[in-house]
């Protein structure tokens, strides 16, 4: 078998992946849209147990936002270090997305376990339930990004990833873009924009 | 026309024949006939529940079943004809037919597209797994099956009310099938978007492919929405979290408005592609062309839009407040208009036709006729008052039969007699055929007719008995005749497959009908069309140059592209993490069951995508 | 008026084409006593008010559609020499009229409709009866705080005077509905609905749960007697006092009252754990027995409260109601016919 030509047509110039991605992202938005929807319908419910203002550290996650932010950064950076065939560059910017994302977790990481510390955990009420549910399926997908980064970082050393690859680093840019995004929706709903009545004094 | 540079790479060479090439398949053909096929297996198996559900309300206070059993079978028959019939029979016609129509060689992405039928069919045996091993939880055999009803309202379903593994089977087979769902969506929408032949706009597009594109998107919008309400379920229940938990401040109402802002859609998912099958069926059988094409294209994708916007029409026994209900009931009542509309339609284009009532034409008449009494039930059903007499009794049951029945399936069965010759290259006999119409029509309004009546008389649902001093005896009787007279309709189609081998060879267009995929060889060579056309007319084959030429042999070699196991691989890890979630009373076992499942699938994941394949 | 004469004459016709059955067996005592099509409440009348013009719209719809469509299969159905169809892709004005002329209808419909939403929603006037309704699995509790009474599976309420229902479960999700007095209400833990109305003959107006509740939902009857309201007022004030003494001259009725308060083995099974009996147990599990003698129906409507349901239920309550949270207790034959003279005491 030989091939009828190298060219596939299509209906509307663009790459199929590019399309289905966009998809994916869209029903992503339904997915993030029900968990965050939950969250605010829950806010200041809970009978027993912690709540917002006496657990969550805003200068703190402040940090660890810039730094999903800063990791979005890197990765245009990275895409356009490929498009032009800038090996190193790319490396180093696909490197440094994914050790931005890896640090996001980090932060995450230390946040749980300091909630669990200070007696919020996943069952104590629907705070935490709401709460570490909604941020654990954002840092879930911050993991599988940076793996994700990862991957395309080997095949970079592998000689795998030049400027007819970019589509491929593109989508990748589109997931981590699109992740980071949602964190913004979640800063802002939960951390910033507390609806939780303030204990009386 | 647009054109991007595929690289190239050397491709596996495709299995033509035998069990392991239909196991490793990416063909979207071959892929139909698998779901064609399961899905016809699961609407018995489904209709087998029915039928012992009819025979246990033949009388009041019979014993054919325990109440127990008979909770785990109207919550199976409602699961298996809602998601393993009637969504995977739809998904045959997807995969089969929307390629042909649209003058594409495949699906954008083949081996997604085996993956989600790998993951439907795993998810399905998963699921009906659950009415065997009920020794292995220490457990009588038929005991644990799924016994929540098909909606799982909580907290009926709370670890607390619900403390056996049925619901866990629930929970988690649903969302196995959740996948294969989403991934099919994102799939033929791309397919849709991008792969039409040239000359093909979205406006020439036969009206299935259009009703198809539509409910793409509903799926893709709506299984979200399901699955989080589905995680919070499964948190509940594994881990204790409060989601669902009244004494910890949760509200039992989440889960209801959750569930419906994806059921509703879900019923539009369920029925927009037989409207589209119909749609195509009319027009060939009047020798003459839809009438307000437009208009019915557009009402589909209006019903797509407000159907987001109808869920709670579901809830109206909630206590919603006057003034939810009275949004919610206004905008049923819209909603009824569009739908009004396509009938109208149908009945114009048969109108000054010339009409031929072979078998696909009958049973796409019997949609019609069936929708016309569901889509008015459900008029009745839009007003909260008279719903609140309505909601949770036989009416509703009758309302969704003939709206599922009379409508979705008949029309998928025209679709089937329609487009057999297309798969299989022979026609279905037509005096089985008829047979097989009649015997399904009477059975079915011999069935749900009386349901009406037993609804308004004062029969709950979901019961498996009822007080012999009702006086809903007699209705109850001939409901489970007219069961038994449609399962022998059923018999005679099966018959009628059997019977019909020996057909003589069909040809390109049996029925002289006017859209592409009559225009190749039937059944089509594997690479579908020789030579793409290029297509200047909505009604190519009854148009004079609709459609370029499209020999019988290409003029040079068409790339194939081979098959693949990693889609089945990946599927049976996600099902291998289900197994895991299914242990959760011992801890260690299932870590690691639902490790090692992850492990298969992040395997699977990386060995499809650096394995040399290309479309 | 005129429009007023109309609902019931339509009413009539309707019920003619309906259901023969129901001309036939309608002289002889109440053939279908869950029946929604008889409202005796003014909620229930306007529901049922409503439900008869959307049904006539839906006929009007059903007869032009259904016989558009036949009319259409039969003229152009193929026949030798028939004309080759002329290819018509459409019509605007056509369209814009089938289009419009359902919107209208509906129109027709919302606006009764959302008429009927607000008043059947109304607040309850003053002087109503408030009873609270409790779904259990799977019987239901009511409870008149104002009359301080506390009774299970009957619901009594007063001819013509309007009652407040405040619906809520202990449980799960259940539903309350007694058709022939209004629409169904669901029973939602960690929540209060509602229904209101009037009812406006004295009878006995059966229903039940309408949510699945688990296993026994199709067991979980309820009824409801709507009777004059001096009679009302007598037994409110019965069920408010102390349940009837026992009384000591009749060995039997003691030996009951003895079982009743035995705990047995294996499994500490007793009355006393979740029944409420006043003056000598208060559990809460079950439903209250003060005045359990005074009931029609035990078990939820399931049983006759009589000698033979008594012993039946007795005996074996699992075996009667599937999944009864009542256990299967060991009772010798005595201990069981004891306890039968003992319940059925407590008028």
């Amino acid at each position: 078998m030989s091939h009828a030509a190298t060219a596939h047509h299509t209906s509307t110039g663009l790459d199929n992946r590019k399309i289905a991605f966009w998809t994916f992202i869209g029903s992503e938005c339904l997915l993030f849209g029900s968990l965050i929807a939950t969250y605010l319908v829950y806010e200041g419910r809970s009978v027993a147990g912690p709540t917002t203002h006496e657990i969550l550290n805003i200068p703190l996650t402040t940090i660890s936002t810039f730094d999903l932010l800063m990791s979005s950064l890197a990765m245009v950076l990275a895409l356009a270090a490929v498009h032009r065939g800038d090996k190193v560059w790319a490396r180093v910017w696909l490197a440094t997305t994914a050790g931005l994302g890896t640090i996001f977790l980090g932060f995450q990481v230390y946040e749980f376990q300091h909630f669990v510390h200070e007696g919020l955990g996943f069952t104590t009420n629907l705070f935490g339930s709401t709460f570490f549910t909604l941020t654990g399926f954002h840092g879930a997908h911050v993991l599988v990004g940076v793996l994700w980064l990862t991957t395309l970082l080997v095949r970079s050393f592998q000689g795998k990833l030049g400027p007819d690859k970019a589509l491929n680093v593109e989508i990748a840019g589109l997931y981590w873009h699109f992740v980071d995004v949602v964190w913004i929706v979640i800063f802002t709903v939960v951390y910033l924009i507390q609806t939780t009545p303030l204990p009386t004094a | 026309m647009a054109t991007t540079a595929v690289p190239h790479a050397p491709a596996a060479p495709a299995a033509p024949r035998g069990l392991w090439s239909w196991i490793t398949t990416t063909d979207h053909k071959r892929i139909g006939v698998l779901y064609g096929v399961s899905a016809f297996i699961f609407f018995l198996i489904g209709g087998l529940e029915a039928l012992v559900m009819r025979l246990q309300l033949g009388a009041p206070g019979a014993s054919v079943v325990s109440a127990e059993f008979y909770n785990q079978l109207f919550t199976m028959h409602g699961t298996t004809m809602v998601f393993l019939a009637i969504m995977p029979l739809s998904a045959a016609f997807f995969n089969f037919i929307i390629p042909l129509q649209i003058g594409a060689r495949d699906v954008a992405f083949p081996r997604l597209n085996a993956f989600s039928y790998w993951v439907f069919l795993l998810g399905a045996l998963f699921m009906n797994a659950s009415f065997l091993v009920g020794p292995l939880f220490g457990a009588d055999a038929l005991s644990v099956a799924p016994n929540g009803g098909w909606f799982g309202y909580a907290n009926l379903t709370s670890p607390q009310y619900s403390p056996g593994p049925n619901i866990d089977f629930w929970v988690l087979g649903l969302q196995i099938l959740g996948v294969a769902s989403l991934a099919a969506g994102f799939n033929f929408i791309t397919t849709i978007i991008n792969m039409r032949a040239p000359g093909m706009s979205l406006m020439r597009m036969p009206v299935f492919t259009w009703m198809s594109f539509v409910t793409q998107f509903l799926i893709i919008t709506a299984f979200p929405v399901i699955t989080i309400g589905l995680v919070f379920l499964m948190f509940d229940r594994l881990f204790g979290t409060t989601f669902y938990n009244v004494a910890a401040g949760g509200d039992v109402l989440l889960w209801q408005h959750l569930f419906w802002l994806f059921g509703h859609p879900e019923v539009y998912i369920l029925i927009l592609p037989a409207m589209g099958i119909v749609s195509e069926v009319l027009p060939t059988f009047s020798r003459k062309p839809l009438f307000g094409y437009a208009v019915v294209v557009y009402s589909g994708v209006l019903i797509g839009i407000v159907g987001w916007g109808v869920w709670a029409h579901h809830m109206f026994s909630t206590g919603l407040g006057p003034i939810a209900d009275s949004v919610f009931s206004a905008s049923t009542m819209l909603i009824a208009v569009p739908t009004g509309v396509k009938i109208f339609n149908w009945i114009a284009t048969m109108w000054g036709g010339r009409l031929e009532f072979r078998t696909p034409m009958l049973f796409a008449i019997g949609f019609i006729s069936m929708f016309i009494i569901g889509g008015l039930s459900g008029v009745m059903h839009s007003s909260p008052p008279a719903d609140l007499q309505q909601t949770d009794t036989y009416f509703v049951v009758a309302h969704f039969h003939y709206v599922l029945f009379g409508g979705a399936l008949l029309g998928l069965f025209a679709g089937i007699y329609y487009w057999w010759p297309k798969v299989f290259g022979r026609t279905l006999r037509e005096g089985p055929g008829k047979w097989h119409f009649w015997l399904m029509l009477l059975g079915m309004n011999l069935t749900f007719f009386p349901m009406h009546f037993s609804g308004l008389l004062g029969m709950p649902r979901r019961i498996y008995t009822y007080g012999a001093d009702l006086g809903l005896d007699t209705f109850n009787l001939i409901s489970t005749i007219g069961a038994l007279l449609t399962g022998v309709g059923l018999l005679v189609f099966m018959y009628n497959v059997w019977a019909s081998r020996s057909q003589p060879a069909a040809g390109k267009n049996p029925w002289n009908a006017a859209t592409l995929e009559w225009a190749i060889a039937s059944p089509p060579p594997v690479y579908n069309f020789a030579v793409l056309p290029t297509v200047s007319s909505r009604l190519p084959l009854w148009t004079e140059g609709g459609a370029t030429p499209i020999p019988d042999t290409p003029p040079e070699p068409v790339h194939v592209p081979g098959g693949s196991y990693w889609p089945l691989v990946t599927a049976l890890g996600i099902v291998i993490m289900a197994i895991g979630a299914l242990m959760h009373r011992a801890l260690v076992p299932s870590l690691l069951t639902g490790i090692a499942g992850a492990a298969v699938v992040v395997v699977g994941i990386y060995r499809w995508a650096f394995e040399p394949f290309e479309v | 008026m005129a429009h007023r004469r109309l609902p019931a004459a339509v009413s009539w016709a309707s019920l003619a084409i309906l259901a023969a059955p129901l001309l036939v067996v309608a002289c002889s005592g109440d053939p279908y006593p869950q029946s929604t099509l008889h409202p005796t409440s003014d909620t229930g009348t306007s529901i049922d008010v409503l439900y008869r013009q959307i049904f006539w719209w839906a006929v009007v719809v059903f007869v032009v559609v259904q016989s558009l469509l036949i009319y259409t299969l039969i003229r152009y159905r193929n026949r030798p020499g028939a004309a080759e169809p002329k290819p018509i892709h459409g019509n605007t004005l056509v369209e814009i009229t089938w289009t419009l002329a359902p919107a209208v209808i509906i129109v027709f419909i919302a606006v009764p409709t959302i008429q009927t939403i607000f008043k059947v929603a109304g607040d309850p006037p003053p002087g109503a009866v408030q009873v609270e309704v409790i779904g259990h699995q799977w019987w239901w509790e009511y409870r008149y705080p104002e009359l301080g009474v506390v009774t299970a599976n009957e619901l009594h309420l007063p001819q013509g005077r309007p009652v407040a229902l405040a619906i809520t479960s202990a449980d799960v999700i259940h539903s309350f509905w007694a058709p022939k007095l209004s629409g169904k209400r669901d029973a939602q833990p960690g929540r209060q609905t509602r229904l209101v109305f009037t009812p406006d003959s004295v009878g006995t107006y059966l229903g039940q749960c309408a949510e699945f509740c688990g296993e026994s939902h199709a067991n979980m009857r309820l009824r409801v007697i709507v009777e004059p309201a001096a009679e009302f007022d007598a037994w409110a004030a019965r069920q408010a006092g102390p349940p009837v003494p026992t009384d000591s001259t009749q060995a039997l009725i003691v030996a009951g009252e003895e079982a009743y308060k035995r705990i047995r083995q294996p499994g500490n099974h007793s009355c006393i754990a979740c029944h409420t009996m006043a003056g000598v147990s208060g559990g809460v599990l079950g439903p209250n027995l003060s005045h359990v003698g005074s009931r029609t129906t035990i078990a939820s409507g399931i049983l006759a409260n009589d000698s033979a349901g008594l012993a039946r239920w007795l005996k074996n309550a699992p075996g009667e109601k599937p999944g009864s949270l009542m256990p299967k207790i060991a009772l010798t034959d005595d201990e069981v016919a004891a306890l039968v003279a003992y319940l059925r005491g407590k008028q």
